[in-house]
């Protein structure tokens, strides 16, 4: 059961970031990816969060797998972030390439922190 | 409203049909929606399965993650890269980009997961680690979704030569 939830959830967390990721590129049409690296920040703090509540607050682990395996893990993506700085690079833009790979790795692992030391704080 | 003053019915389409494909953008189509919805199912499942056939136990490499985040990247640099050297983003084309690109490659491969990993390493007092993690996989990341676009355009090449 925690198994179908969990591609469930992931399956809607992908199906989030389509259009998320469409409707900011739409509107804000920017070289440097803000829709990706948004999508990233937000879900690894939600997933730092949903890790705090199973670590400190004692909530079941099968929040986390559905939560946070599945709807995290299908709404933040590693393949775009990296194909974008590929992009980046291919477009002649390295300073923006470097801005999206180191930015985004420091951010989301900052939400994340950030995510954990909120839930263990309170 | 530029040229509002000049048609008398300018809240009119011109071409009906044109106007009735681009009242609803691609991302709020349901068909576009399931297309990515299918593809984040097999993502999730692959990545799920592989999670579990290479558990992370917050000390050492996280092992599961990097490979299904390098492969992920190299994969969907391939498909998109074939994709555009096949065509124009339509038809077939577009929903195999949906379900395998965005879908099935994005819900693969993780970027919470990949964070949530370096701060548990952290955490239990694997620093060195946790950094070394994080910049192998962003170095190992975009190569692989360099190396994925080379390589297609390589195959496209060749199959165009002969």
């Amino acid at each position: 059961m925690i198994v179908v939830l969990t591609l469930l959830a992931g399956a809607t967390g992908a199906v989030a970031r389509f259009v998320l990721d469409s409707s900011v590129k739409r509107r804000w049409k920017t070289a440097f990816p803000w829709a990706t690296v948004t999508i990233n920040v937000t879900g690894s703090l939600l997933l730092g969060v949903l890790a705090g509540l199973v670590l400190f607050s004692g909530q079941p682990a099968g929040w986390q797998t559905v939560l946070g395996t599945g709807f995290c893990g299908g709404y933040t993506t590693f393949s775009t972030a990296s194909f974008e700085t590929v992009r980046l690079v291919q477009q002649k833009r390295p300073g923006l390439a470097l801005v999206n790979a180191l930015g985004s790795l420091v951010l989301s692992v900052a939400g994340c922190a950030a995510g954990l030391a909120a839930v263990w704080a309170l | 409203m530029a040229g509002a003053g000049a048609d008398s019915h300018a809240e009119l389409p011109s071409d009906p049909d044109v106007a009735a494909r681009a009242a609803r953008p691609l991302h709020l189509r349901p068909s576009s929606m399931a297309w990515v919805f299918a593809g984040g199912v097999v993502g999730t499942a692959l990545r799920y399965y592989g999670e579990v056939l290479l558990p992370h136990d917050g000390a050492s490499w996280p092992w599961a993650t990097f490979l299904i985040n390098l492969a992920g990247a190299f994969v969907l640099g391939t498909l998109l890269e074939a994709l555009a050297r096949l065509g124009d983003d339509s038809g077939w084309r577009l929903r195999a980009r949906l379900f395998a690109g965005t879908g099935g490659c994005g819900a693969f491969t993780t970027y919470s997961t990949f964070a949530l990993e370096a701060v548990l390493l952290t955490r239990h007092g694997h620093l060195g680690t946790a950094i070394a993690y994080g910049l192998v996989s962003v170095v190992g990341g975009v190569l692989a979704a360099w190396l994925g676009i080379v390589a297609a355009s390589a195959v496209h090449r060749r199959r165009v030569d002969s």
